[in-house]
């Protein structure tokens, strides 16, 4: 087991590496350090002076991979993927390209608000996934069962986007039993959280709940089921009992893997609900061509999924007997 | 004392969308406390629906209980309701199915598993039933039944799971116990130690037992009385000793010659013609007839009840009716000879085709954080064995002894680890793919599960071409195709089938299409992997016949790898019996099976369940005027 997640630690090492330098090409090669300048300064405006003026305050005059006019080890570090990129390796994402703020200070503080509306989503989320999936395992092949596929269908075809606004403009708006949109710290928050969560438990529930029973039928379908259902057991025993453990299994692939996302939270929900979180934070940059914030965003969203399949492979152990990893 | 359990005209039926079908249709039987009842049948004559009958778990909502009695202790259970119900399931009647290796909960102790029955039906506190299910792992003779307790079901052999399904079945002392093939996964000498247990069990707690299975010699061995079962119906009734003496049914007696043994060597092994009819379009009366070696004209609408024609023995069989037999529907429609044809077998050539020296076969294990090689699997360690043109080789041996990873090693599908595999002299072993090539028709394999071993999205004609493509390159288009249908015909298809996909085919006719692909390419040498092991016995017979007589046309030289000793008894000239990847003993047929010498043979071969061969001399169609 230990030896196994050594390995598995050991694995990702040459693959975050990987990852660091895929970021670095895809934001200093393919779009320049000229570019982005070139972006950032707007068309009108710009002189290739301006363009190396801002190259220059934000660290980005030096040649992407190779300094060929230094000296020794310098030829590699004086570079912009080892000043900008390398960095990150130890989680130093740097300063913000715009305004020159600390990103990482910046993440600590905004993935609070990012957590307090993406826990209670997932947990909820999930919970209800599970028990809709098996009520209509339960009823499988009566008229509940079917309608409840068909609802899933439906709702799982609808954007989300129409979840927010219709949330937004019903129970806001009309109803005015929360507030549209907001943040505010500490305990004072749950009013602003409310909404976003419900509408985030709705977007999930069509494909969640259709997925899982998918994977209970399966398992209703097996060997051991007839064996428990020939004991004597009822048969919501055996659904709950027998069956529900064996689905935990596919569904813990599907379920661990994100938590690591959690911390990121979710783009279109903050920036919607206004909340100051992870979310909107890269929205913002994206929208102000901040690239040093996406760019750090974007290798932390890497590193937390080679976490989230470290963590998937090892929840397995917990569920499943047969595996014991040797 | 009344029968414990009694099943009046049972009928199941399951709608599908071609019709109703009637897995069960019309079965009526009883069984003594204390007895064995088997009910012996091919796959799909309802064997299983009907004891899924009587444990009430039909599958929902597909399926159910059209009609009939299931009385036990005196008492129907068909129409009681689910609660009560539950409390007969694992408490009353009981069951253990036939995939021990599936049918146990992974996620769940065995100890869990095992107090669940008992805490349910016995309404024990935990501490108590968990003594009386460690109790009940003593006594199906696990070993160390306390560490076994808070074993995971993966740590056990598949025998060692039957045993616990055993004890969980019969934790609460149930009045019937199904066994649904209970031994059919196992290795014959595990399933010899089962069915013992089986026994023993049923003497110290008196449960009746219904035993299901497709094995004649194992029923001939375990019941006190039998059924035979046919398309939902049962056929034919009888004590154990009575059917096998004096068989009645033509379908059982067309079962019983079917079955390969050293007393049917050198003839053909009787097959029934045709196949089994759907369950949605059964003959309105016999469902044997179009199929029976002696219908008559009334018999395809007119229904034979079972009636007892002999003590104890019923039979639903017009022949047997000395009513029907005196009016005119009993005038003969088909009349085959009773006699079955000599399967001349040429006398083998002296001449060694092939010649196999110290083949190893071995596979790394490789364990820790760097993956070190710390030990080998040694799948095939060191073996020889040599086979004469013409003639087939048996090798035998119990699941993972290493017998398939042999026959693989042997025709370079695996590349060998060491050794020397010498075909007509020259050492293939050692050959890369391009110079292995010419020898590749030449050696050929034909697979055991005819569903899987066929690629089902290409036609029989295209899988068969593809084989004549990669070594006979230089083939035109038309010679191909004639080559195709031709080696069809040999295997008794036609040329219809050339352009249909296996899944349009029955098990035995996709074992027929494996063989002309094999036989396409004009081999010398075939592997027979478990080649009939998947099938029913009355198409494994012909199957068998397909391959003496394709050998006798061809001289081909047959490695045939099998469990089935039966097969191996009536096919093969000589035998190697395999054993942790060695060969442990050699020789002809005859001396190994009349005089084995080495320990594992002799443990082998008893523990194959036997019908005495001197009953198949009593085997014979009813004369038509033979009946008064």
């Amino acid at each position: 087991m230990l030896s196994y997640i050594i390995r598995r630690i050991l694995y990702a090492v040459p693959i975050i590496i990987g990852v660091n330098v895929l970021t670095a090409l895809l934001f200093f090669y393919v779009n320049t350090p000229d570019d982005m300048a070139r972006q950032v300064l707007g068309e009108k405006n710009v002189t290739p002076a301006a363009i190396e003026n801002w190259k220059r305050d934000h660290g980005y005059d030096l040649p992407a991979f190779v300094n060929t006019e230094e000296p020794g080890i310098k030829k590699v570090t004086e570079t912009v993927f080892f000043q900008k990129s390398v960095p990150l390796l130890w989680f130093d994402f740097g300063r913000s390209d715009r305004n020159n703020i600390d990103i990482g200070q910046e993440i600590r503080t905004r993935m609070w608000a990012s957590l307090a509306i993406s826990v209670p989503t997932f947990i909820a989320a999930v919970s209800v996934n599970l028990f809709f999936a098996m009520m209509l395992a339960y009823y499988r092949a009566t008229y509940i069962d079917i309608w409840g596929v068909v609802l899933a269908v439906i709702l799982m075809s609808i954007s989300s986007l129409f979840y927010i606004i219709g949330g937004q403009f019903i129970l806001g708006k009309l109803l005015k039993l929360f507030p549209i949109s907001g943040y505010d710290a500490g305990l004072h928050s749950i009013k602003f959280l409310v909404l976003p969560i419900i509408i985030g438990i709705i977007a999930a529930i069509g494909g969640g709940v259709r997925f899982y029973r998918t994977v209970f039928l399966e398992e209703i379908n097996k060997d051991y089921v007839r064996t428990a259902r020939a004991k004597g057991l009822t048969e919501g025993r055996v659904l709950f009992k027998h069956a529900l453990k064996n689905a935990m299994i596919p569904v813990l692939t599907n379920v661990v893997v994100s938590i690591p996302f959690l911390f990121t939270g979710s783009l279109i929900l903050e920036t919607f609900f206004a909340i100051p979180g992870l979310g909107s934070f890269t929205i913002n940059a994206i929208h102000s061509q901040d690239f040093a914030i996406v760019r750090s965003m974007v290798y932390l969203g890497s590193i937390l999924y080679i976490i989230g399949l470290i963590m998937t492979d090892i929840s397995y152990t917990l569920v499943d007997p047969r595996v014991r990893f040797e | 004392m009344g029968p414990v359990i009694k099943i009046k005209d049972l009928r199941a039926y399951f709608k599908t969308p071609k019709g109703l079908a009637k897995a069960v249709d019309g079965v009526s039987f009883e069984i003594p406390k204390g007895g064995t009842f088997a009910l012996v049948g091919e796959s799909g004559c309802g064997k299983s629906v009907t004891a899924l009958s009587i444990i009430q778990l039909v599958p929902e909502p597909a399926g159910y209980i059209a009609g009939g009695e299931i009385v036990l202790n005196g008492r129907d259970i068909v129409p009681l309701d689910e609660r009560e119900k539950r409390g007969i399931r694992g408490n009353k009647i009981s069951m253990i199915f036939q995939e021990p290796m599936t049918s146990l909960n992974p996620v769940f102790t065995i100890g869990d598993q095992l107090m669940e029955t008992i805490v349910l039906h016995q309404a024990k506190r935990k501490g108590a039933a968990r003594k009386a299910a460690i109790e009940m792992l003593a006594k199906v003779h696990l070993p160390e039944p306390e560490r076994l307790f808070d074993e995971y079901p993966h740590r056990l052999s598949g025998g060692q799971r039957q045993r616990v399904m055993i004890a969980m079945a019969l934790a609460c002392k149930p009045d019937l116990l199904i066994a649904d093939e209970p031994t059919t996964a196992l290795d014959v000498t595990i399933q010899e130690e089962i069915l013992r247990l089986i026994k023993e069990m049923k003497e110290s707690t008196g449960t009746a037992v219904l035993l299901i299975t497709h094995n004649m010699a194992l029923v001939y061995r375990n019941a006190d009385m039998v059924g035979v079962m046919y398309a939902g119906k049962l056929v034919e009734a009888a004590p154990t000793q009575e059917l096998f003496r004096n068989p009645m049914h033509p379908y059982t007696i067309k079962l019983l010659r079917s079955i390969p043994g050293q007393e049917k060597r050198g003839k053909a092994l009787d097959t029934i013609p045709g196949a089994v009819p759907s369950a949605v379009s059964y003959p309105a009366g016999c469902h044997f007839s179009g199929r029976c070696p002696r219908e008559m004209e009334g018999c395809a609408s007119i229904e034979p009840p079972l009636v007892e024609r002999a003590e104890g023995h019923s039979v639903a069989c017009h022949l047997h009716d000395p009513g029907f037999m005196n009016k005119p529907h009993s005038k003969p429609l088909r009349q085959e000879p009773d006699a079955l044809p000599p399967l001349a077998v040429p006398p083998s050539e002296r001449e060694t085709i092939l010649e196999v020296r110290g083949l190893k076969t071995w596979y790394p294990i490789r364990k820790g954080v760097l993956k070190r090689t710390v030990g080998h699997v040694k799948a095939v360690d060191g073996i020889d064995l040599s086979i004469k043109k013409g003639s087939t080789l048996a090798l035998v041996g119990e699941s993972g002894c290493g017998k398939t990873t042999a026959g693989k090693s042997i025709i370079q599908l695996i590349k060998p680890t060491n050794g020397e595999v010498l075909y007509k002299g020259a050492d293939i072993a050692t050959l890369g793919e391009r110079r292995l090539k010419p020898f590749r028709s030449a050696l050929q394999i034909i697979f055991q599960d005819p569903y899987s071993s066929l690629n089902p999205r290409l036609t029989v004609r295209e899988t068969i071409e593809e084989g004549l493509r990669a070594v006979k390159p230089g083939m035109g288009k038309e010679e191909r195709a004639e080559k195709v249908r031709s080696v069809l015909e040999r295997v008794g298809l036609g040329p219809e089938a050339m352009s249909r996909y296996p899944h349009e085919f029955s098990g035995g006719q996709r074992q027929r299409i494996g063989i002309a692909r094999a036989l396409a390419v004009d081999p010398e040498f075939i592997v027979c992997d478990e080649a009939v092991s998947a099938l029913d016995v009355s198409v494994q017979a012909q199957i068998l016949n397909l391959l003496k007589s394709i050998q006798r046309d061809f001289g081909l030289s047959f490695l045939f790898i099998t469990h089935d000793l039966g097969v191996v008894e009536y096919i093969a000239d000589e035998v190697a019996v395999m054993h942790d990847g060695r060969i442990v003993e050699r020789g002809t047929t005859a001396d190994i099976f009349s005089a084995p010498k080495h320990d594992y043979t002799k443990k082998l071969l008893s523990a194959v369940p036997k019908i005495d061969s001197r009953l198949a001399d009593l085997w014979h169609l009813p004369g038509l005027g033979a009946v008064k």
